[in-house]
This record gives structure tokens, sequence and C-alpha cells, in this order.
């Protein structure tokens, strides 16, 4: 493969923390190989802002193989950028032409406050979680693997949904910012599994209670959040959802 | 000679004896046990969850932004587990023995046959929390094989099967932490152990977002903070991934075993130019089905898919018949560089070999039209319907792939590398899992205990998590038993006072450097000067070499360092600076480890020390021992041997012919 090389501009929302104004700043980034990732391109840029003396744009990134859910930027109004089914970290240059500028914002919903720059709290998923996202089985009680054959479909569905990375970008995409994809993909993860059947009805009621108290906003079924996801978390999950809900609600007395 | 504490009685008893005899903590005592975990992947929210469970209070802490981004995460292809589903032979025996002779006989067997015991224990855990391993038509649990073992006993989720198992931990984690038992602390990074007395009670960590340090006590610390394949620069890790929780308990006396043991992993997408920030890997479990070659002729200038048969060499196949594509992979590795050195390598860099899915995807094809009584079906439907079958099984590294190179892997044949992957080596720690330090613990990656020289492929998982489960809840309930006669310390204690100023003392110093270069850049001059000489293949010359250049390296870095930003905000630059001075000094033991052990073993290959086909030669008679490394202070460690006693297996020449 060759390699060609580009001259881009960035504009990259700067921020110093939670309670500072933000705004744009533009800069000029040279000689970016196709072959780099976008986030190498962003290294580029810091190295340089930091032998410039300057102050590097903060991001979050860790793992750069799309796996671990903590790159998040919103790429020319998209989250995650131009490519489907993928995450900032595995796009890459050959996406953009010599001379384009980029637009770079962080993740925008209330309940996601930005910490700096490019880099924002997402500790509400980690309490959406904490409010039943798990099956109550301490280590040691378990019984052999095989002693629950799980129909295959019902495994392969669950695992579709547990394939949600966290990321956030659900959120992102939707203009409520509603968390329904992500809390929808745990809920049919643990749903669609025996395992997971003596807490149905408490872990979608407190979970859902949960993502309101933290104010993330309303579903309309609008869909951008399944076109973002990485991950590709099908919008049935929140069907299932709306299902489980509903259940649990009119079962519940 | 270092003592191991390694129960008496038969090997098959040892474990089953300890549980039976170690010491308990009742109840309402675990009430009033702090403990301090540090580091969230599969062995710290492992341990985090069950310690809690058991009553402890547990406090933990991540860098992250939460702890289901911990590294764990990333992992692919399997975990392997003695349940001998498939019927073809496995056993406990069998897995430790795999795992004794992969690791090249440097690990200790007492440590490894517990691991093997509690493997199964493992999956049924892991099944009860929900965790969506892959299945047969039939609704039982599928297995595929992985390198170094004839039989199937690798349990797995797709490609994802560290993200599916982190996940289980973390949710079980997150259980903890709503029902009060576990206090997270994410964006937090520990900067060093509180000792009092000797023993380690606790830890200053600095909060990320504030740049604050903060005094945690504990009755004991665990250490869950994961490899340091890092300090390469260029590794499979993500780039987060730090020797910096290991490397402060080393420096306040916990022994470093081995870390000359690094595991270079052959099928990663290899190097595309100085831009690059990190690698990927290909999963192993892609050499089940794939196969790996090079052109037989020299100078070949055709396409991959235009060689013909008669024109590859399936070098892994030629040289070891018996496992062939499947061989460990520090023998993978090694032979996929001696073919590239000798001018074979292909792609533009000619630093590459081929892994190759067409003979899978055909075999795959026809499988399916016999499964669905099909006939007359042309070529291209049975590729069609083989591509499908390679899809479901490796869909996301095929796709990871091709987002990275531009290629369709389906179409024309991987081109693959070795890289950094894991590392053996890491704190020195007894049967216990306790290091030289009384209190102070290390799980998961970040000990030196279960893999020797060579780690087996879906055994990390397996260890962390074996760690974190089912062995120091036992092993650490067993040294708290002693501590219910102590109250916690307030840290106001002056040892906590003065810890902390040292901290921030450090802190202080790299930011006042003032000078012009970035942590990064350091980091990458690090990682080229150990790559080149303590990777792949070592030398005395070379290593003598790199660590003078690593000495001169930290003098400039220490002189020439620049931090944007300030100290008490969120700093990502500092918390990186901080990380690599820590790998410089790794770096240093490193190539001294390597330069002392004038052998050949596993992922450690000494040039002088080799067959005449090449491969590893060892020296039981003068290196059959752990190197436990001791800080004495700047560029100055006494070594500590641990003598390896091999009761059960007779150690010989690692043969996979």
């Amino acid at each position: 493969m060759s390699q060609n090389t580009m001259n881009l501009k960035v504009k990259v929302w700067r921020q110093k923390n939670a309670n500072a104004q933000g705004a744009f700043v533009t800069y000029d980034v040279a000689g970016i190989s196709d072959e780099m990732s976008f986030l190498e391109m962003m290294d580029i840029l810091n190295e340089r802002l930091i032998t410039e003396g300057g102050d590097p744009v903060a991001f979050d990134h860790d793992c750069r193989e799309g796996i671990c859910g903590m790159c998040s930027m919103y790429i020319n109004g998209k989250p995650h950028g131009p490519w489907q089914a993928n995450t900032t970290c595995q796009l890459h240059m050959r996406a953009f032409k010599d001379g384009e500028t980029i637009v770079i914002e962080p993740w925008r919903a209330n309940s996601f406050p930005i910490v700096k720059d490019l880099t924002v709290d997402r500790s509400a998923f980690d309490r959406i979680i904490q409010a039943g996202g798990y099956i109550s089985v301490n280590t040691g009680n378990a019984v052999d693997g095989n002693s629950l054959p799980i129909e295959k479909q019902n495994a392969d569905d669950a695992f579709a949904a547990a394939m949600c990375i966290g990321c956030g970008a659900c959120v992102a995409a939707c203009k409520n910012s509603s968390a329904m994809l992500f809390l929808s993909a745990k809920v049919s993860h643990l749903a669609l599994l025996p395992q997971g059947a003596p807490e149905r009805k408490s872990r979608v009621l407190n979970m859902v209670a949960q993502m309101d108290k933290e104010g993330f906003g309303s579903c309309t079924n609008t869909g951008a959040c399944e076109a973002t996801c990485p991950k590709e978390i099908s919008i049935a999950n929140i069907a299932r959802l709306n299902k489980e809900y509903l259940g649990a609600s009119l079962s519940a007395q | 000679m270092l003592d191991a504490k390694i129960p008496s009685g038969n090997l098959d008893d040892k474990w089953v004896d300890y549980k039976g005899h170690c010491k308990l903590v009742n109840p309402a005592n675990k009430r009033k046990m702090e403990v301090i975990i540090v580091g969230t992947g599969l062995a710290g929210a492992s341990a985090a969850a069950s310690m809690a469970e058991l009553g402890y209070k547990v406090k933990a802490f991540c860098f992250q932004d939460s702890p289901r981004r911990a590294h764990s995460i990333a992992a692919q292809g399997g975990i392997n587990a003695a349940k001998n589903y498939q019927n073809d032979g496995d056993s406990i025996f069998r897995l430790f023995y795999d795992t004794i002779k992969g690791g090249d006989y440097r690990s200790r067997e007492a440590n490894v046959h517990r691991l093997a015991e509690v493997s199964a224990n493992i999956i049924d855990q892991c099944v009860a929390q929900g965790v969506p391993f892959a299945r047969e038509y039939g609704g039982l649990l599928s297995n595929r094989s992985f390198g170094g073992t004839q039989v199937q006993r690798t349990f797995y989720a797709a490609g994802q099967t560290g993200q599916q198992l982190l996940i289980g931990a973390y949710q079980a984690l997150e259980r903890q932490v709503a029902l009060g038992n576990v206090t997270m602390h994410t964006r937090h990074e520990m900067l060093d152990i509180v000792k009092i007395d000797g023993k380690a009670k606790g830890i200053i960590a600095r909060n990320l977002i504030t740049g604050e340090l903060e005094k945690h006590f504990g009755h004991a610390v665990l250490i869950c903070s994961g490899g340091y394949g890092n300090v390469y620069y260029l590794s499979t890790n993500a780039m987060g991934s730090n020797v910096t929780a290991a490397w402060k308990a080393h420096k306040q006396g916990a022994y470093f075993a081995n870390p000359c043991f690094t595991q270079i992993h052959p099928t990663c997408i290899p190097v595309s130019g100085d831009h690059q920030s990190k690698l990927t890997l290909m999963s192993e479990s892609l050499r089940n089905d794939g196969r790996i070659w090079v052109p037989k002729n020299l100078g070949e200038t055709r396409k991959a898919n235009d060689i013909p048969e008669v024109d590859r060499d399936y070098f892994l196949e030629r040289r070891y018949p018996a496992f062939g594509n499947l061989v460990p992979r520090d023998v993978a590795s090694r032979a996929a560089k001696e073919r590239c050195d000798a001018n074979y390598g292909v792609g533009t860099s000619k630093q590459a070999v081929y892994l190759d899915y067409a003979a899978a995807i055909e075999r795959y094809g026809k499988i399916e039209v016999s499964k669905q009584r099909l006939s007359n079906t042309s070529d291209e439907q049975i590729i069609a319907m083989g591509k499908e079958v390679v899809k479901e099984k490796y869909g996301n590294l095929f796709n990871m792939y091709a987002k990275i190179t531009g290629e369709n892997p389906y179409e024309v044949p991987m081109r693959i590398y070795p890289a950094v992957h894991y590392t053996m080596g890491g704190l020195w720690v007894d049967y216990e899992l306790q290091t030289t330090v009384p209190g102070l613990y290390a799980l998961g990656e970040a000990n030196f205990s279960e893999h020797g020289a060579n780690r087996l492929g879906a055994s990390a998982l397996m260890q962390g998590l074996a760690d974190g489960y089912f062995v120091a809840p036992y092993t650490v309930g067993n040294n708290l038993a002693d501590e219910i006669y102590n109250a916690a310390i307030p840290t106001t204690h002056p040892a906590f006072e003065e810890a902390a100023k040292k901290v921030a003392e450090r802190i202080a110093s790299l930011k006042n450097i003032n000078g012009k270069q970035s942590a990064e850049s350091f980091h990458k001059r690090l990682g080229k000067i150990i790559w080149n000489e303590c990777g792949m293949s070592r030398n005395e010359a070379g290593l003598k070499q790199a660590i003078a250049d690593v000495q001169a390296l930290k003098k400039e870095f220490w002189s020439d360092l620049r931090i944007p930003g300030e100290i008490n905000e969120y700093n990502p630059e500092l918390d990186k600076a901080n990380r690599v001075a820590d790998f410089i000094e790794l770096g240093e033991l490193m190539c001294v480890d390597a330069l002392a052990r004038e052998e050949s073993c596993g992922g450690h290959f000494r040039e002088e020390y080799q067959t005449p086909e090449g491969e590893a030669l060892r020296d039981d008679e003068n290196f059959m021992y752990v190197a436990a490394w001791e800080n004495k202070g700047a560029h100055e460690w006494q070594l500590h041997k641990e003598a390896l006693k091999y009761e059960v297996i007779k150690p010989s020449q690692r043969n996979y012919k």
C-alpha cells in the first residue's frame, strides 16, 4: 500500500475544566499519512503543542482497538466519526481528504459533564449498572457450566447485546440524550439468559429509575443511537426493554 | 534462597489441604478489615467482588474512568479450563503439564497445579454471572484449541472473551459497590505504598481529576495492575497500561521476578510507520484455522493469491509437524522472525508473514454443505458459506484488520508480525500471592508466578480470575486472621504524612524540570532500545549497550522533560511522565536480568545459547531458578534465587515436532 500525506485543519473544542467557558480553536496539522489512525493524528498535534509550550488537547483513549469504550469524540457531527460500526480509535485518516477541516467536539449531554476539552465524565453509566445490571451470584455459588443448556439463538442474542462497550455514543447521538440503548443492551443481555430470570423484574425497574435520576432524556425511537453504535447494538433491544418494563410494572404490585 | 512457602504433601493435595487448614476470619471481624485493591481488571475486579462478598471493606482503585475499561477487556481468544467437555483426554494434570511445559520449565509446580485445579470453577462462576460463552446447537458450551496443546479446552465468546469476562467481574464489582461493600475510586493512580512496622498498611493515590494526593489505609494491599509490556512503547497493551503501581511496590521492598521474561505474540498487525502508537493483536485463535506461510523463493514478486501452493513455505507446519500452526507463541514468533531475517518476509516492510484463511473458508463451506444437505453447490456458493462461518467465529477480528490495513482479509491473506503482548515477569510472590513485603500481594499479570518463561494462549484470563475469585480470598484471609487485633490506623499517622510528602516532592521535581521534550518522545526512545536489545533475541554485547543507553536516557529525561499544565488539575501529560519515569528504571532491570540469565528459555532467547536447529537451549543445571531482584538504590539490584524443584514433571527439551 502506498502512503499519501495530507494537510488538514482541526477545529477542536477546548474547555479548561467543567466550569470554564469553552470555545473552538483551529489548528493546522501537516504531513498526516492516510495510514495513521485518527488518534495518532491527535498525538502529532499534541506533541507539537507540547514542544511549542502550549496545552495539549485532553481526550480519553486507552485500548486503541475498539473494545474498551474509552475514546469518545464527536467528529464532523457524528459520534466516533464517519465510519459505520466504528470507534474513534479505529477511525483511520484515509477517511479524510487533503485540505479538509475536521470538527471535533466532546460527547454533549447533561449527564456527561465535561472534565476537560474532549474528556467527559460517564460515571452515570456505572451507577446505572449498580442499580441492577448484574446477576446476584457470589463467588463459589455456581453449578457446572453445562448443567444449564441455553438455546444457541438466545445465547447469541444475549452476546450481541452484551457486546456494548459503554462508550456513550448512543447518548451523544440522541437529540434527547437518552441512554435507552445502553440500558436496553444490559437488560436484554441478562433477560435473555435463564440465569437472569430471578431478578428480571426488579432489575429493569431499578435500572430505569436510576437512568431517570441521572437526567438522561426520553426515547422517541428515532434510531440515531443504533445508527451510530460502534458495536451495532440493535434498537430491538429497546423494544425488549419496554416489554420487560411494562411487564414488571404491571406485576410489581 | 527465597522460600515460596509451598505447602508440604502430594501435589494433588496441597491446595485442598491449604484450604482445609488456613486461618479464617469470622464475619464480625471481616467487617472491620479493610482491603485495598489497585487495578480493576480481571484479577482486581474479581478479587474486589469476592473479598467484598465475604464481608471485607474493600477500596478499589483504577486510573480509567470506569473499572470496565481495564485492558483485560481486549483479550480476544479465550480462557482455558480442564473441563474435558470434549472428551478428548483433558484433565487437571494435562492442563498443569501443558502449562509447565509451555513455560519452558521455569514456573512453580504447586502454583500451576492449583491454577489447573480451579480452572473449571472459573467457567462455572462466569456462566452463573451470565457471561455469554459460545454455545453449540444443543445449548452446551463450545470449545476451541489454542497453542501448545493438543486438546480443545478453550472457552470463548467470539473474539471478545476478555470483554465478556471482564464485564462479568465488573458487574459483580458494581453490585458490591451498590451494597456499600466496595468504595470505588476511578481516575485514581496509586503512587506509593505506605509501610508501618515493615508491613504494607495503605497507599498514596493521586486523584487524576484534581491532582490531589489522597491517603488510604488498608490491612492489606493487593496490586492487580497488570503487566509492563508498554516498556517497549509499541505493544498490544492499552495506552495507559503501566508498571507504576508494581514499580512503587518494588521500590518499597517487593522483589521483582524474571523481568526479562516477556512474551512476543506471533500474530499482530505489522508496524506501518513511525507514527504508530500501538500494535493490534490478531487473536491466537486464528491459528486454529489459519495457515502461516511465506514465499518459498527469494525475491518473490507475485501477489499472495497468485503464488501457487508449490511455491509457498508453510514454515510452522514444516518445522513442527506435530503442533503445526499451533506451536506456543515464543516458538511461532521466532520462526517468523527467522524467515523475515532471511529475507522471505512479505509486504512493503518485508517484516511480515502471511496468515491465510483460504483453506479454512473452503473447508467450512464444505461442512456447511453437508450440514444443510445441499447438492449441486458451486465453488462460489461453498466459499460464500465458508466465509459466513469464518465471520461468525472471527468476524470482529477480520473487521479490525480491515479497518487498520484497508485490506479485506476474507479475500487476501492477512499480513502479520510478532509484537509485544504480555509479561510473564512481575512482582515475586509466594504460594499465597504475597510479595516480600508482608501485607502486600500481587495478583494476575502483575505477579510473576504461573507462566514461567512463556505463557500459553488463553491462560492469562484463567490466571487473573483464578487469583481473584478463588485464591486470594483464602490466602489473604489466612494472613488477615492475624490482623484482627490491629485496629485501622488513621491516615494522620506520620508514615502516611511522610509518604504523601515524598510523592508530592517527586511530582514537583518532575514538573520543575521545565525542559523541552515530551514524556511520549522519551517513551518512544526507551521502547526502541528495549525492543532492539531485549526483545525477540538478546545477546551480551547488546544488553550491555542497552543498559548504558537506558541510563543515559534516564539522565536526559530528568534534565529535559517538559510537562505542560499544572500539578493540581487534570493533567494526562503529568500522569504519563510519572509512568515513563518508572518504565525507564524497569527497562534497565529487564536488561540486567536478561544479561544474568545465560541460557535461552521460553520468551528469553539469548543468541549465544541455542541448539543447532535454532531452538532455545536451556541450562537447567545453572538456571533452574526464579530470579528475584531486590532494589538497592539507583541502578543497583541484588539477585535472590528461588530454586525450582520439579517433583512430578521431569524437565526435558520442549519438543513440538
